[in-house]
């Protein structure tokens, strides 16, 4: 066995915090520029501004997005891996994330936009609970990936029990639907993700895990690939455009997750990102 | 075009949905539940912390402010969950709006009844934004952390005309 001290868990936790809101992606950085035609149009300022943004939050350290977000964070313990404390008992890695988000969104002065209550609306005032989902791996490392995500592009995310009949076609239809019901409010160009199949309960987590996916990067399964493309195509016809206001692009990309489901069931979650893309995994 | 609050306030009428503007002046920041205290308060006729009289909403709730700072990453939120409200502060004389997204056809009616503005931040480049920001003072309500209402004096803030007359960019 490895022994990880939640010390280092919570350190690595509460810089990421600060990483992942003040450095876009580059491969979001990268989509968002391919886009900019020096034009004088509205989309243009709005895509310039974009990465005038990225560039001023990662040299002075501003948040990317004043929505610095809910805390999800995606792990991979590896089996041989034993979380201890100072004291060399066992601990937990739970509470040691949670202690890191809650450092980190202090240090760093980001947002703390976590209620206790849905009615009551007491502010926790240090961004917990996260919401942390745990899988376990072979090896003796600890995997986490962060995802910081925005309050305005999850309300535009929908989840619908569709049918087996509805087939792609339903799909499509529904993700169309969608976007152009809420899209303008999700901060576009937004990035799509699409979760397929499982149940009520887990679709929406297949749909979040899309997320994680690099722009750019291909489906394994060669038929959602031309089908992430198909929808792209069709999503960025509909010119709602970067904030809504035409142009291109409404979209910068549309992944897919699938699993197993009932042969009565078609799970369909649409888990909307907006262009704040902010993600970044490490490895303890 | 760079206008004041009060330049804006004068020519309303002469923009149009789609115009590209920067604007100088004092704003305050107001969100969901700074908007229900407001509207509350109106309702059972006591005094406001703010002067509602030609005032600029600002839909927003920054990031604390960093000790070498003025103010931390202050970007637009969605207008369109403060739109139940928005007419009552209309009625009693806020004149511009600033925030992300459509609104709804009462609010567009009630911009155009009052005479009023509905401008466009562009969302997720609160660091961009903060850069423009000159000053920020607590106001109102700090228990709601983020959602309290702020004094925000801004200089050259960019900002599209959404709403205007019977034009809106949508």
């Amino acid at each position: 066995m490895i022994k990880i001290k939640t010390d280092t868990i919570i350190n690595k936790v509460s810089e990421l915090c600060g990483d992942i809101n003040f450095n876009l992606p580059q491969d979001v950085y990268d989509a968002v520029s391919s886009y900019i035609k020096n034009d004088n149009s509205v989309s243009d300022d709005i895509l310039k501004q974009i990465i005038e943004n990225a560039k001023i939050a990662k040299e002075k350290k501003i948040a990317l997005c004043q929505d610095t977000g809910t805390a999800n964070f995606f792990v991979k313990i590896g089996r041989d891996v034993e979380v201890v404390d100072d004291n060399d008992e066992k601990s937990d890695i739970l509470s040691a994330i949670n202690k890191g988000v809650s450092d980190g969104y202090t240090k760093y002065y980001l947002r703390k936009s976590i209620v206790s209550d849905p009615l009551n609306r007491i502010n926790t005032k240090d961004n917990t609970p996260a919401n942390i989902y745990i899988d376990y791996v072979d090896g003796d490392k600890i995997e986490i990936t962060m995802l910081a995500k925005g309050g305005g592009s999850e309300n535009a995310s929908f989840l619908k029990m569709l049918t087996p009949l509805d087939g792609w076609n339903g799909i499509k239809n529904f993700v169309i639907e969608s976007i152009k019901l809420k899209g303008a409010n999700a901060c576009p160009p937004v990035i799509v993700g699409l979760g397929i199949g499982g149940d009520f309960a887990s679709v929406g987590l297949l749909a979040k895990k899309a997320l994680l996916r690099k722009i750019g990067s291909k489906n394994i399964k060669e038929e959602y690939n031309t089908k992430e493309q198909e929808l792209l195509e069709e999503i960025n016809k509909l010119n709602i455009g970067p904030m809504g206001l035409g142009g291109m692009p409404t979209a910068l990309a549309v992944f897919i997750e699938t699993k197993p489901c009932h042969i009565a069931s078609m799970p369909v979650a649409i888990n909307i990102q907006c262009h704040s893309c902010r993600r970044k995994t490490i490895i303890i | 075009m760079k206008l004041t609050t009060e330049e804006l306030i004068k020519n309303i009428d002469k923009l149009s949905a789609g115009d590209r503007i920067e604007l100088s002046g004092t704003i305050y920041t107001a969100r969901d539940q700074a908007h229900k205290r407001l509207v509350e308060l109106l309702e059972s006729g006591n005094p406001l912390p703010i002067n509602l009289k030609n005032a600029c909403i600002y839909y927003c709730g920054p990031c604390p402010n960093a000790p070498d700072k003025i103010i931390g990453s202050c970007g637009p939120t969605t207008s369109s969950r403060m739109d139940v409200y928005t007419p009552k502060l209309l009625d009693n004389g806020v004149k511009i709006l600033i925030g992300k997204g459509k609104r709804s056809d009462e609010v567009v009616k009630s911009i155009k009844k009052n005479k009023a503005i509905y401008l466009l931040a562009t969302g997720g480049v609160g660091a961009l934004i903060a850069e423009r920001v000159k000053s920020f003072k607590l106001i109102a309500f700090e228990d709601l952390g983020p959602e309290a209402i702020y004094e925000i004096k801004i200089e050259d803030f960019p900002l599209i005309v959404g709403i205007q007359g019977d034009k809106t960019c949508f």
